[in-house]
């Protein structure tokens, strides 16, 4: 029998486009640092740890056994999970194994990265394969753009519709002290921002930050004892399922991973409606088009009627489902921290500590991670004990 | 806390350079054949933890080159990037924290990359990178400390090659199968003092697969299921001159809780066999101690006294150990395999007779610097 | 030959990760690598809380998990703790084999500095005495390599 798990404290740095007084360890420190002082205790108190970036971002090797500084790891159980993208939250979710197994009560999930140390790009384009893909692939923006090309074309979408996306997220950011980027923006402001592979221009995508975010999950019992209010962990679902991009081109059918993650997890945690149970979502959204598309295959509403939806303010701080609260990816994307600030701020919404981006009443919270090969992760959070 | 068992095991045979196979052929074949020796089905396994490495495979998300090939298409799956024994280690959570069975797969195709330049990314990129550090000369390092501690020899290093190389012999899997004797080992090409090229390891190419399965599902596995009955992992700091070398506490500290968590007191008389991650030779005297079986110092005395010999009262490294296979990440999960397959009696000529507890072991980072314990047994507690 | 070797030729592809990386050393570490740069100093970092002086410096104490504070200038002499001599080559080194590589105690830190001696090999033992011979100033420029190595007292 799983043990029930939720979350109890949150720690992110600030986070900003180049960390030059730390290196990455310090920088880690400052996450774990503010995530155990959310909650009261000390690192002596942590039974174990998982961390996760992406290597090719700061070429370390082995970066569980070279963060020990920052991570708070001597003398403790340590792992490195990495998924892409993803990373943060299958970090997450492998910190709720720790604690859903038995072994460990109280566990901290670490994610980060310095993306000012590398060729973020450069990085990226290694990721496929080396004989069939490398020689054409040219790294996330130009393959996202597919993506969004064939979903206008197919619902008649427009620019415009996305780049309503970016100045919600953007706008959001500013209640967020710990976003990267702070500058209000406006419509105007995206559609004249340089074009980068039609029709992605450069503020319907995400930037490059250096920063960390460190999460504390304990079991049944103990989160009580350290939160007054601790997320639960309601339900998570993973989907990765291609392997080579050819493999989902098929754009018609939305994106598949996040609809079957999701699927599942609204299933485990008993949702039927979810743009109307769910109160807030902090979504991994690396690009505006994501925000009108992938609300979709959340099944927020119908099919070819994301750009509606958002139009109407649905996803506003004061819509049905309120999205990215925080800023979202648009505004602050430290890769292998990215989708584990989704998973906390997702928390911080139901653990009411959002101070200014706080919603009233969060019930239920859905984070979600992307990444890989057009993968996803989705974990859903919420106040009762489940 | 649950019962969980592996009840499915698989391996590629070792070799230095497996031309006719990409890392995904090497995935599937032992996803297979992991499945056909659990006798399960696709469907009865609900979900998957791969294995790999970056560096390794020299690719950004290498874990994407192989998802499918593991059979995770439309399945939940997570990647730990570290030796196959931590792995596996999270697959064990999984299956504690609500899946019913977990397939854990690695891989890695060390004729593909230069070990030297993937091992030197281990070391910090401002003070110690740029020196040149890799696995062989840090090693060194360390094997100097525990000569120097305890007033070892190079041949008693030695001793324990020609024991593991002679254990491989009787191992169909193993990469090396050697006749060596210890003047062949002093003769052989030094390294980095006190390390010679028969100290090390070979660089080999292969995958491993286990399927851990809860207790409520394993009726559905044909196998005899060998019991998880203890397990724990932990780490030491990072910078080589912060550490102690000689001394590996973190496998210490790894060993005692997973002895606590099997009911272990005695692990001399407890447990029937090791399996051991003696990447080089000094390790397994190193890490006899660390484990407990004897005091610090007193590691190559237990091979003296032929006490890890197959005849004797603790076989340590039966498979030939890493000396004689080092698919990295794959070399942990493999030390598992080779002790759920003594468990069930189906080791062969390399069969220890009676075995009922075998310790696995799986090492993480530069010179032991984080160790994973695995205590299995053919009966349940 | 394997069978499937006489009807397929086995193809192999060439490639590297060559991603151009820029590491920063922090605050911290600048002030490090600067007094090698600068003053031919080196210079570690006491724990506030249990006194470990570690070199090189680093903001945190990985055992206390607390900050270390105080700036200890250390010997540029110490004692090695352990060493190998390397005897293959590899373009990772930054010199020719055979050399070695050392665990050096500074005077005044606790813990040790892994870095080169290159010359008088045979006389390498643990505890002899070594000191840093630094780098000419005009080709020191903040870098662990400034110290071009130890050389035996």
């Amino acid at each position: 029998m799983a043990q029930k798990v939720a979350i109890v404290g949150t720690g992110q740095t600030d986070h900003k486009s180049h960390r030059p007084d730390v290196t990455g360890q310090e920088m880690i420190r400052e996450a774990v640092d503010r995530a155990l002082e959310d909650c009261g205790i000390t690192i002596r108190d942590i039974d174990a740890i998982v961390i996760g970036n992406m290597d090719h971002f700061e070429s370390i090797n082995y970066v569980d056994n070279w963060s020990i500084e920052g991570s708070g790891g001597f003398m403790k159980p340590i792992m490195k999970v990495t998924t892409g993208g993803t990373t943060g939250a299958s970090v997450a979710i492998a910190a709720y194994y720790h604690v859903a197994s038995g072994m460990f009560d109280r566990v901290l999930a670490i994610g980060w990265e310095k993306n000012s140390e590398s060729d973020t790009t450069g990085a990226i384009i290694t990721c496929s394969d080396p004989i069939w893909d490398r020689f054409s692939y040219s790294g996330a923006i130009p393959s996202l753009a597919t993506e969004a090309t064939a979903y206008m074309k197919q619902y008649g979408a427009t620019q415009e519709d996305a780049a309503r996306v970016a100045v919600r997220d953007r706008n959001n950011a500013l209640n967020n002290p710990h976003a990267h980027l702070q500058r209000p923006i406006t419509l105007e402001d995206v559609m004249s921002s340089p074009m980068l592979a039609h029709p992605i221009k450069l503020l319907d995508v995400c930037p490059r930050t250096d920063g960390a975010c460190a999460v504390v999950f304990a079991a049944d019992g103990e989160a009580q004892r350290l939160a007054k209010k601790p997320a639960w962990i309601h339900a998570s679902a993973v989907r990765h399922t291609y392997s080579w991009f050819g493999d989902s081109t098929d754009y018609d059918a939305g994106l598949v991973s996040l609809a079957r993650a999701s699927q599942e997890a609204y299933k485990k945690a008993g949702i039927t409606d979810p743009s109307r149970e769910l109160d807030v979502a902090e979504l991994y959204l690396p690009y505006t088009y994501a925000g009108i598309k992938w609300i979709e295959d959340l099944k927020f509403c119908g099919r070819g009627e994301g750009a509606k939806f958002v139009r109407e303010g649905n996803t506003n701080m004061d819509g049905m489902i309120p999205v990215n609260p925080s800023g979202g990816v648009i505004s602050t994307n430290c890769i292998g921290a990215t989708a584990l600030l989704r998973v906390a701020e997702a928390s911080i919404q139901v653990m009411g500590k959002g101070g200014k981006r706080q919603l009233p009443k969060v019930n239920k919270a859905l984070a979600t991670g992307f990444g890989g090969c057009f993968w996803s992760d989705v974990m859903i959070l919420g106040a009762e004990r489940s | 806390m649950d019962n969980i068992a592996i009840v499915g095991v698989a391996q590629t045979k070792y070799a230095e350079r497996k031309k006719d196979k990409t890392c995904a052929d090497l995935v599937f074949d032992v996803t297979r054949a992991a499945m056909e020796d659990a006798g399960l089905a696709l469907e009865d396994v609900d979900n998957v933890v791969t294995v790999s490495n970056d560096f390794i495979d020299g690719r950004t998300i290498s874990s994407m080159a192989v998802g499918d090939a593991a059979g995770a298409h439309d399945k939940n799956i997570s990647t730990v990037e570290g030796d196959g024994a931590f792995g596996a280690l999270y697959g064990a959570m999984r299956t504690l924290g609500g899946f019913g069975t977990t397939l854990v797969v690695a891989h890695a195709k060390g004729s593909e990359g230069d070990v030297k330049f993937i091992t030197n990314g281990m070391f910090e990129p401002i003070y110690q990178r740029l020196l040149g550090l890799e696995s062989i000369s840090s090693s060194a390092l360390q094997a100097r400390m525990y000569m120097d501690r305890y007033g070892l020899t190079e041949e008693d290093f030695a001793r324990v090659s020609v024991k593991n190389h002679a254990n491989g012999k009787n191992n169909p899997y193993a990469h090396l199968q050697l006749d060596v004797t210890v003047d062949d080992v002093m003769n052989s090409e030094k390294l980095a003092d006190p390390l010679k090229k028969l100290d090390c390891s070979p660089v080999s190419d292969g995958a491993a697969a286990i399927i851990i399965a809860n207790e409520s599902h394993i009726s559905k596995a044909k196998t005899k299921p060998v019991w998880v009955r203890g397990m724990a992992h932990c780490s030491d700091a990072y910078l080589l001159g912060d550490r102690d070398l000689a001394v590996p506490q973190s496998l210490a500290a790894a060993s005692k809780k997973a002895y606590t968590m099997a009911g272990i007191n005695d692990p001399m008389k407890s447990i029937d066999l090791v399996e051991l991650y003696d990447a080089f030779s000094y390790m397994e005297p190193m890490w006899l101690e660390g484990m407990g079986f004897c005091e610090a110092g007193k590691g190559a005395t237990l091979l003296d006294q032929g006490v890890t010999a197959m005849s004797g009262a603790l076989p340590v490294n039966p498979s030939g150990g890493v000396l004689s296979s080092h698919a990295m990440l794959v070399a942990g999960l493999a030390r598992i395999i080779e002790s759920v397959l003594q468990l069930r009696g189906e080791a062969g000529q390399r069969q220890v007779e009676n075995a009922k507890t075998a310790l696995a072991h799986g090492i993480n980072g530069a010179c032991g610097q984080a160790h994973c314990v695995w205590i299995l047994g053919n009966q349940k507690k | 030959m394997e069978k499937w070797l006489e009807h397929v030729e086995p193809l192999t592809f060439k490639g590297q990760i060559a991603v151009p990386y820029t590491w920063w050393a922090g605050e911290t570490g600048s002030l490090f690598l600067m007094g090698l740069r600068d003053k031919e100093t080196i210079m570690g970092c006491r724990c506030n809380s249990c006194g470990t002086v570690y070199v090189p410096p680093r903001r945190t104490c990985a055992q206390c998990f607390t900050d270390t504070g105080e700036w200890v200038q250390l010997g540029n002499k110490g004692t090695v703790q352990s060493y190998t001599i390397v005897r293959f080559s590899h373009p990772l080194q930054p010199v020719e084999a055979p050399f070695a590589y050392a665990m050096i105690q500074l005077d005044g830190a606790d813990v040790s500095l892994v870095h080169l001696i290159k010359k008088d090999l045979d006389k390498l033992e643990k505890g002899v005495r070594v000191r840093a011979c630094f780098k000419e100033k005009s080709e020191r420029k903040g870098h662990i390599l400034d110290i071009d190595g130890f050389e035996i007292i």
